[in-house]
């Protein structure tokens, strides 16, 4: 048997960093975009949201790995399914006991992790061909890929839209609104959310070349 | 004029490839090109070109909305005297709305043109001539009294966002100068609808207004129900009504409107189809009228809000519009079409033209590309029919 693997070897690595840039779920596979547009409007939500996608996926694509030899590939997608909702059940109830604001607010999206793309394209990817410990990597990179685009997003969008961050009013604080500034009401609507969205990936691929498209 | 010639001749050594300004080499030959036409030949490809090129055809356009432009300067004026309940002379109305329309102007182009410089730098490609007139629409489709910071931002907005990162001038999908409008719509909405943004100063200092001015737009009157207090046709037609600055006065858009046609840069095909689709909407809601606003004759639509400026200056976009002929028609038809039944059935937006424009823009290419199909298969199908009657004629010769 060959040696064993070190925890920290640059493919674990690579699974860990790659999704965070040159394979982002939002900006470069372009999934779970529906939950970018929705729960972008404030900071905190957005946070939330992130942290719970994390812990969805994380374990989630650990489950996967361990059971990986056992499950029956005909039915491996229910079995997945299963799996996602009852952590995303585990999830909500968490938010519900502790975080009952930011649960009001996130409303059905923290059911609807349960159809975010991002997690069910991980197991299929990579927690049915994987053992547990890159899986649980590759789950957090990619989680944390996609929550850092919605943390940007929604940065932009509570910044511009409402002219606070994390609730705090730094436009009133900095004396703008007697200049006459005013808060940038489309900011507010999902379709800025989708053009922020487009600045990131534009930015994106004018620093990464080998991102654009050969045709 | 020699003299000029003179002067950009002995500067262009430093602007070209070696010379001290060699990466503003960009912004020179846009100056250049402004000033003077192109002396440049062909190499290769077709040699024969129009001397109407793109700068040309959008000094022509800028010049068509000159009437709407100095129209609005007055009527601004105008307005602003009869809601305070003077009367002014011609010149005192014109020179006060002069001097509120002007930095709109000035705004608007700077804004644009600084980011349209800022990429062809970036990019290195030539400065694109489009903005010429998208900075003279945005003024006049905005209402008098938008701060001037936001038609920076608006500007600025449209042209990266609705031009520049689809690939720059005649590569947009949307009409840059409507994107900026609509940006302005949605983001700050106290600024551009409601019955006291089009007169100036009556947000700020509502009270000097007289007893009984209302400010509302004749559209605004229509959609509330006071069809008692939508002015007449004549008075519409006009244009000596609340609105934004260019698009009053129908009277002057259709001086626009005929030196484009004169000049063959509007597409006639664009232009009437609109006012059939705005006409055949009008008659259909005339038909199932059940409120007053459905009653109003269908024709007084063409008169109201901005259905003439954006049928001659917004919907005839060469960039945005349908490129076949029949593709146009189709096009046009639903441009005027979806702006009276958003205008009339939906209470949200007093307005439709805009969103109806933005949305036909966004159709236009699906048009065209049925449009080419179909003529596609229309002549292969005329081609088996030949092909066909000359092997029978084949085989009765034998």
């Amino acid at each position: 048997m060959s040696e064993r693997e070190p925890l920290f070897s640059p493919k674990n690595i690579k699974s860990l960093t790659q999704p965070i840039n040159l394979n982002n779920p939002i900006t470069v596979q372009v999934l779970g975009i529906c939950s970018a547009l929705a729960v972008t409007v404030k900071l905190e939500p957005a946070v939330v949201m992130s942290i719970s996608v994390l812990a969805v996926l994380a374990f989630a694509n650990v489950i996967i790995s361990l059971l990986r030899n056992s499950i029956p590939s005909r039915i491996r997608i229910i079995v997945q399914l299963t799996i996602i909702a009852m952590l995303v059940i585990l999830v909500d109830q968490i938010l519900k006991a502790f975080a009952y604001d930011v649960s009001k607010q996130l409303s059905v999206f923290v059911g609807l992790i349960i159809t975010n793309c991002i997690i069910m394209g991980r197991l299929e990817a990579f927690a049915l061909g994987n053992k547990p410990w890159p899986a649980f990597l590759d789950g957090v990179g990619n989680a944390a890929g996609y929550g850092m685009i919605l943390i940007i997003v929604a940065f932009f969008r509570e910044f511009l839209g409402s002219g606070t961050i994390w609730g705090y009013p730094v436009i009133e604080k900095l004396g703008l609104y007697e200049l006459g500034y005013e808060n940038n009401g489309l900011m507010i609507l999902p379709p800025m959310a989708l053009v922020v969205v487009g600045i990131i990936i534009w930015v994106q691929r004018a620093r990464n070349k080998e991102l654009i498209e050969q045709n | 004029m020699k003299g000029l010639r003179k002067l950009v001749d002995n500067i262009k050594p430093h602007f070209s490839k070696g010379g001290k300004f060699a990466m503003l080499h960009s912004t020179f030959d846009a100056f250049e090109t402004f000033l003077f036409v192109p002396n440049k030949t062909t190499r290769r490809g077709s040699h024969i070109r129009d001397n109407m090129d793109m700068k040309r055809t959008m000094i022509v356009v800028v010049l068509a909305t000159i009437p709407a432009l100095l129209f609005g300067m007055w009527n601004t004026g105008y307005q602003y005297y009869l809601s305070i309940g003077e009367t002014a002379g011609f010149w005192c109305n014109f020179w006060y709305g002069f001097w509120k329309v002007l930095p709109l102007i000035v705004v608007s182009y700077v804004a644009g043109l600084a980011t349209e410089f800022l990429f062809a730098q970036i990019r290195g490609h030539e400065v694109n001539e489009g903005f010429l007139v998208s900075g003279m629409l945005i003024p006049l489709i905005v209402p008098v009294d938008v701060p001037l910071w936001m038609v920076a931002v608006a500007t600025i907005f449209a042209v990266v966002i609705g031009k520049e990162v689809f690939g720059g001038t005649g590569m947009n999908i949307l009409n840059p100068a409507l994107t900026a409008r609509a940006f302005l719509f949605f983001a700050y909405p106290s600024w551009m609808s409601g019955d006291k943004v089009w007169i100036h100063d009556m947000i700020e200092n509502g009270s000097n207004v007289v007893d009984g001015f209302s400010g509302a737009t004749p559209l605004a009157d229509a959609a509330a129900g006071h069809i008692g207090s939508v002015p007449c046709w004549c008075e519409m037609f006009v244009g000596t009504i609340p609105g934004s600055i260019g698009e009053t006065s129908t009277l002057a858009i259709l001086i626009g409107a005929a030196i484009l046609l004169y000049t063959g840069i509007a597409s006639w095909r664009v232009m009437f189809s609109v006012v059939a689709g705005g006409l055949v909407m009008g008659l259909i809601l005339n038909a199932f009228a059940v409120n007053p606003f459905m009653e109003i004759p269908a024709w007084h639509h063409l008169l109201m809000g901005g259905f003439a400026f954006g049928a001659v200056f917004m919907a005839t976009d060469p960039v945005t519009a349908a490129q076949t002929n029949k593709g146009k028609y189709i096009y046009g038809f639903l441009i005027g079409f979806l702006a009276i039944l958003i205008r009339v059935l939906n209470p949200a937006y007093p307005e439709g033209m805009m969103l109806a424009i933005l949305f036909m823009n966004v159709f236009a290419p699906l048009i065209d590309h049925y449009v080419v199909e179909a003529n596609i298969k229309k002549r292969l199908k005329r081609a088996k029919l030949a092909a066909k009657s000359v092997s029978n004629q084949n085989f009765e010769n034998k």
